[in-house]
């Protein structure tokens, strides 16, 4: 194994950057989705409330919107396991990875 | 007997609440003396010893971020509008996933003890720390505030006590836990509060449930014949109506979550990144399942309960969850459920004292007087005697706004929260360019737009500070309102008898029988003093008016009484018109500011960064990267 990089030369590491990288696309493709998934849902009740207040099936008085808000709330918790998900996988191997270069 | 007023132990000294009550007090109490023996260091003090697993400190998030407000308010909103209280719950949710992907391990692997270690970390200490500090404190006190007085209207609504009584015990306690336990006890007063609240809920909603088979297709079918507004109570209503007002106002929440302070610290208290994005997914799983036990709870009371029970003991709904409670489980059920509540507010403020105490000596204290020189116990004895003093302020300023409309107070912490606190951290953390002017200047910006824009607002120019011309104008509308009504049916009911004298005269006799028949029947049915009075002068204008229509009557033909009966309505509307034209008007049209000033906190902190560089700042933003990415030389 070569030798262990200061912390200087670990800045310029390919793998490192690459690190970093990754970390914040999926932070921020997450942070557009939970945007999208919350206002999307805030859009619908500003611009389209009849979308929202249709009935699930005929013999139903339960509305389209209620399901709908559940799901938002629903999904929003779904992202932070995806996000888990991904950080324990293959975020935190990579860190070990470059800390190992750093002898540490 | 009445019938008319419901059987209810809300409002009385429930001594089962009483007895559950204490027994949270002093198990928490135990706590807190073991905690005293274990809180040693800053470390202890500010983040328990970092010790905290990523499970407890999900657990502990939620219980910082449940309140009673939204425990007992959205059951409440949900059970007085329907749908419009799920939008609302929503809200409350989005901005977790926010603080896990921006925040959280940044947090955890760059700070100690507060948000402004993160934002200072690269940049002059002592202004960004004050800055810092001053957005912190403003924050923690407008919470404080709503929830101090929140807590003493309910704990007056629930057991009876006296407001500035409930207000002194909550405090009291309050300052004992974080004096004592630091965050160690803090932490774990969230926790039991939080387990507590959680399954009071869920055995609340299996109860309702059990009404209705659990289903809800059958829940929601109850509920939109049980009340008023029929099916529309599952659909959208009038909570949400200029797309920019919902836009704004979500913007608020969302990123106003990921800058309270007290929610902030919580990152430190846990031993690495791993356990800091954990207890993200537990807390965002805890509060999402919270949310939806509330709505159905809102749903459930309307059903079962009724909403004209409901609002008969408090007009905005509050006691609705309570209320459920003591329908389905009875007295015992009921003081639980109380009890579950007062913890509730007790952890909340905790929580949010030890936010406020951090932010004074670990920021303002050390950062800024000190110049970062002192030593650990002398910063613990400061953020002791500035927990007595936000304690003692947040009594005196809870007394101070009792029986205050301080609804406005909850969006004005989430509009600083997201505006001054949310963008300098985003910011410090992503933008290698950031610099401590860019920092200083956002913050200060956020700050004071956010204040400003909401004084000015509807929120607060109309419904607070020009109160008593709105419900003036609104007075009048209801009189003119009521004056058209009558005189068209008195018009419509009497128009045949124009001109015959006699026909007049005896139906004039006929509307003053009726009218002592009517009194003497509202006064033997209604019992509320208030509502009789009420309905009693609603009936005289109405049969006063009849009379006068009937009076005109006399001189007039048939044609002319017709034409009288088509020129009431334009002459109502204009009225009615000059009449609104009174009404006083915000001067900044959105009910909240987060739009333009987060908008203006990014901006002002993005020009002033470029327009003076930091090639220092930049530098460092290397070193810092290491330290954020790989954690290492984090606090440990």
């Amino acid at each position: 194994m070569a030798k262990n990089k200061t912390a200087l030369e670990i800045l310029d590491d390919p793998d490192f950057k690459a690190l970093v990288s990754k970390k914040n696309t999926v932070s921020l493709i997450l942070t557009i989705l939970e945007f999208v998934l919350y206002f999307g849902f805030v859009g619908l009740i500003a611009y389209n409330k009849p979308f929202l207040a249709q009935k699930m099936s005929p013999d139903s008085d339960t509305t389209i919107g209620i399901p709908i808000a559940v799901l938002t709330i629903v999904f929003s918790w779904v992202l932070t396991a995806i996000y888990i998900f991904w950080a324990n996988a293959s975020y935190d191997k990579d860190v070990q990875k470059v800390k190992d270069k750093m002898g540490g | 007997m009445p019938t008319t007023v419901p059987q209810t132990m809300i409002g009385q000294a429930n001594p089962t609440a009483i007895m559950f009550f204490i027994a949270f007090v002093i198990s928490t109490l135990v706590i807190t003396y073991w905690a005293a023996k274990r809180t040693k260091t800053t470390k202890d003090f500010y983040a328990a010893g970092r010790s905290v697993t990523g499970f407890q400190n999900g657990l502990a998030l939620a219980g910082d971020y449940m309140s009673a407000a939204s425990f007992l308010g959205i059951a409440g909103l949900v059970s007085t509008k329907g749908y419009d209280g799920l939008i609302y719950s929503v809200g409350w949710l989005v901005g977790w996933p926010i603080v896990m992907f921006l925040l959280s391990e940044p947090l955890r692997n760059l700070g100690k003890y507060t948000f402004a270690d993160v934002v200072s970390y690269r940049l002059s200490q002592r202004p960004i720390r004050a800055a810092a500090a001053a957005g912190s404190l403003v924050v923690v006190l407008t919470y404080l505030i709503a929830q101090m007085v929140g807590a003493g209207t309910l704990i007056k609504l629930m057991f009876g006590l006296p407001f500035e009584i409930a207000i002194v015990v909550t405090g009291a306690l309050m300052i004992s836990y974080v004096i004592f336990g630091g965050m160690i006890a803090t932490t774990w007063v969230q926790i039991i509060k939080a387990g507590l609240l959680l399954s009071g809920a869920t055995i609340l909603v299996l109860m309702t449930l059990n009404k209705f088979g659990f289903s809800y297709g059958e829940l929601f079918k109850q509920a939109s014949s049980a009340t008023p507004l029929g099916q529309k109570f599952l659909e959208p209503g009038g909570l949400v109506t200029s797309p920019m007002d919902a836009f704004s106002l979500g913007l608020a929440l969302m990123f106003g979550t990921a800058g309270l302070p007290h929610i902030l610290m919580r990152f430190f208290t846990v031993p690495d990144v791993k356990a800091a994005r954990k207890s993200v997914f537990y807390a965002t799983g805890f509060i999402g399942y919270f949310y939806i036990l509330t709505v159905t709870i809102g749903f459930g009371a309307a059903v079962l309960v009724g909403q004209k029970v409901i609002m008969g003991i408090d007009a905005g709904g509050n006691m609705a969850g309570p209320l459920l409670a003591e329908a389905l489980g009875g007295n015992l059920f009921l003081g639980f459920l109380s009890a579950v509540a007062f913890a509730t507010i007790l952890a909340v403020v905790s929580g949010l004292t030890l936010a406020g105490a951090s932010a004074f000596s670990h920021d303002l204290y050390v950062g800024v007087i000190r110049h970062g020189q002192a030593s650990e116990k002398d910063e613990v004895r400061v953020a002791k005697i500035a927990t007595v003093g936000l304690g003692v302020t947040a009594i005196a300023l809870g007394i101070l706004f009792k029986g205050q409309n301080v609804a406005f107070l909850v969006g004005l912490t989430f509009s600083i929260a997201a505006s001054a606190n949310f963008p300098a951290l985003l910011m410090s953390i992503l933008w290698k360019k950031f610099t401590t002017a860019g920092a200083v200047l956002s913050i200060y910006t956020g700050l004071s737009i956010a204040t400003v824009l909401l004084i000015l607002s509807p929120t607060v120019w109309v419904d607070v500070v020009h109160k008593s011309e709105k419900d003036a104008v609104e007075a009048k509308m209801k009189t003119l309102d009521a004056n058209y009504k009558n005189m068209t049916e008195a018009l419509t009911k009497y128009k045949a008898a124009a001109g015959n004298k006699s026909e007049i005269d005896q139906a004039i006799a006929a509307e003053q029988t009726a009218i002592e028949a009517k009194k003497k029947e509202i006064t033997e049915k209604v019992t509320d003093e208030k509502d009789r009075a009420k309905q009693i002068k609603a009936a005289e204008a109405k049969s006063t008016k009849a009379v006068e229509v009937l009076q005109g009557l006399a001189g007039m033909d048939a044609a002319t009484a017709e034409k009288a009966l088509a020129d009431a309505k334009p002459k109502y509307e204009a009225e009615k018109k000059e009449t609104g034209a009174a009404m006083p008007k915000a001067i900044f049209p959105l009910k909240n500011p987060g739009i333009y000033s987060m908008a203006a906190a990014f901006l002002i902190g993005i020009l002033a960064s470029l327009m003076a560089p930091d090639k220092d700042a930049e530098k460092k933003f290397d070193a810092e990267k290491l330290r954020e990415y790989l954690g290492v030389g984090a606090e440990d």
